[in-house]
């Protein structure tokens, strides 16, 4: 426990994974999944004069045993719903939702207040009583669950200190920083000993720093103590900070899922690769962009962007082209992230042209590049 | 100020504190309730029944709209039902608290209402009953409203007590309209206006001390 708190203030350097990516097979199978969607959709019917809404459409997917699964999709594309129909909250319109091997959409009443206590969740805007300390915040959930005093005080002491805010035992919300009030919605959540933890937007409140700190701790939770985290997020950072698994929703539909580093190397749906442009960006310098022109220029270089993806892609890139083709390759801008243990990003490179402005240089690069399969394309050129 | 006159004062604001004191505590009993049903039982909320919440809430009104002194002699054979008799402060304490319920429960249904509809949420997605919810989240936070609510209800009583002298029911408003007025005590009616004036600052500045005690959502220490 006390190592665990001690790790949840140490800032990870930039790029650093949080977890090596695991074999988890993405088509999970009964056994093994610890979420299952069924054949989901949700409506919310039209009411005083608003037309109705499709919120959820054909929703089929897994959610691994102990995995860190990103839910991943613009506002409004159905995110909420899809977390609320995982603790109950709300009710599928057709479909099934499974639970750890039970239909949690056909449970009701005292069967559905019970399974909850296995499911905990944490909120964007924390959502702790104002009018109890830290410490009762965190005692709410067992006095729900009709613990005893003496082992709740236990569980609370147990739980402050696995978030690293043992000493704010007494303090009230209202007393706390943003932070601080996550760690208390955490512990919070963590106190019936869930098997599944549902975030929904639990950094968007908060500066990148605190955001850094706290998804540390959910991927300490999650190895520590096996809890299966389900993060719903609009944040492409959150995703590949924390998740292995991610979902891409769109407009209530699922448009891509699987590994991240899979999913984010090569992304099919247009959703997908927006959200990847907001990490690894796909502008070039101001003062670069500036200089491109479309037109060659003797003596000047061609402007050529290749787009890297995979394990150590981009590493020696630059040093073999220099080399087998025998060029004076001169690296303008790069742009380089770790996503699922894969790098994803762009180099742009200017190629040499000749004297007379001859492409011969170019169109070599251009073919090597082609043969070792990296992405390419030329932007223009620079005098 | 004679010895006897100055008995009648403090016996007239004896029979108002009764009077107040029980009407607020039965106004509460039943208002609170009302109010917390009222806030909690419109379509998709924790305890949905619509039609009922409309049923009520048009007899709340209704109830609100009747002018106290016409409230007072109407209900008088209820009263009788009740009380035994229509005329004395124990009988007064009647409509005072038919009159109270529905004010307070407005009240405690506005203070629920402001209550985070997310702590409804939160609790119930830990697997919080809809009378857990009542009682450990919205009760307690809306506790600084729901004083203030009290409070007003303990000063809007007071005024209405001062109505109850049509049924003999005693008590500062009637003394300061039998002496004050009728007999024509200026000082009578001036002592009775000194004293009310005192306990309504009493009664708001200790709702206010204790709305503020409770108050953990801005700590000014």
């Amino acid at each position: 426990m006390k190592a665990l708190s001690m790790n949840a203030h140490q800032s990870l350097a930039i790029g650093q994974p949080i977890a090596p990516p695991e074999a988890i097979s993405p088509a999970a199978t009964a056994s093994d999944a610890m979420v299952r969607f069924e054949a989901i959709s949700k409506t919310y019917p039209a009411y005083r004069g608003k037309p109705g809404v499709n919120a959820l459409e054909n929703i089929d997917f897994a959610i691994p045993r102990g995995s860190i699964t990103g839910v991943i999709g613009r506002s409004g594309a159905g995110k909420s719903s899809l977390v609320r129909l995982i603790n109950g909250l709300e009710k599928p319109t057709t479909g099934r939702v499974i639970v750890d091997n039970r239909d949690i959409s056909a449970l009701a009443g005292r069967e559905l207040r019970l399974a909850q206590r296995s499911i905990g969740m944490i909120f964007q805007h924390f959502n702790l009583l104002s009018s109890r300390t830290a410490a009762d915040n965190i005692a709410l959930p067992l006095e729900i669950a009709g613990w005893a005093k003496a082992d709740i005080k236990a569980r609370v002491a147990e739980l402050l200190a696995l978030v690293g805010i043992a000493d704010k035992h007494d303090r009230y919300p209202s007393e706390l920083s943003g932070g601080q009030k996550q760690r208390v919605g955490i512990a919070r959540a963590l106190a019936t000993r869930p098997d599944v933890l549902l975030s929904d937007e639990a950094t968007s409140a908060l500066d990148p720093q605190t955001t850094r700190a706290i998804l540390d701790l959910l991927a300490n939770i999650n190895r520590e103590l096996g809890v299966t985290i389900v993060l719903i997020t609009h944040e492409m950072s959150v995703v590949r900070q924390l998740a292995r698994e991610v979902v891409v929703l769109d407009a209530g539909h699922v448009v891509e899922s699987g590994h991240v580093a899979d999913i984010f190397t090569h992304p099919k749906h247009p959703i997908t690769q927006s959200f990847l442009a907001e990490v690894i960006g796909d502008s070039l310098p101001v003062s670069l962009a500036s200089r491109i022109v479309a037109e060659p220029a003797a003596g000047g270089q061609a402007v050529i962007r290749v787009q890297v993806r995979g394990a150590g892609a981009g590493d020696t890139l630059v040093a073999r082209l220099a080399r087998e083709l025998g060029l004076d390759v001169s690296l303008l801008s790069a742009r380089i992230d770790e996503i699922g243990g894969q790098h994803v990003g762009s180099l742009t490179l200017g190629i040499p042209l000749g004297i007379s402005g001859g492409e011969d240089a170019v169109t070599r690069t251009l073919a090597w590049l082609s043969q070792y399969q990296f992405p390419a394309e030329r932007l223009g050129y620079v005098a | 100020m004679s010895p006897e006159l100055i008995n009648l004062i403090v016996q007239a604001t004896f029979e108002s504190l009764y009077m107040v004191g029980i009407a607020a505590a039965l106004g509460t009993a039943f208002g609170l309730p009302l109010g917390v049903f009222l806030a909690t039982s419109r379509k998709g909320e924790l305890f949905a029944a619509p039609l009922v919440n409309r049923v009520l809430g048009i007899v709340v009104n209704a109830t609100r709209s009747t002018p106290f002194i016409i409230l007072v002699v109407a209900i008088i054979p209820f009263t009788r039902l009740i009380a035994g008799t229509s005329i004395g402060s124990t009988a007064a304490i009647v409509p005072l608290v038919i009159a109270s319920t529905p004010f307070i429960a407005r009240l405690v249904e506005a203070a629920i209402r402001e209550v985070d509809g997310g702590l409804i949420e939160t609790a119930s997605s830990f697997g919080a009953s809809p009378i857990q919810i009542v009682f450990k989240v919205l009760i307690p936070e809306a506790l600084p409203g729901l004083l203030l609510a009290l409070t007003l209800a303990v000063v809007s009583l007071l005024g209405y007590s001062a109505m109850v002298g049509a049924v003999g029911g005693g008590g500062l408003g009637d003394l300061g309209i039998r002496y004050g007025y009728q007999r024509f005590m200026p000082e009578m009616m001036l002592a009775v206006v000194v004293v009310l004036i005192a306990l309504v600052q009493l009664v708001q500045s200790a709702g206010d001390y204790l709305a503020r005690r409770v108050n953990r959502r801005l700590r000014h220490r």
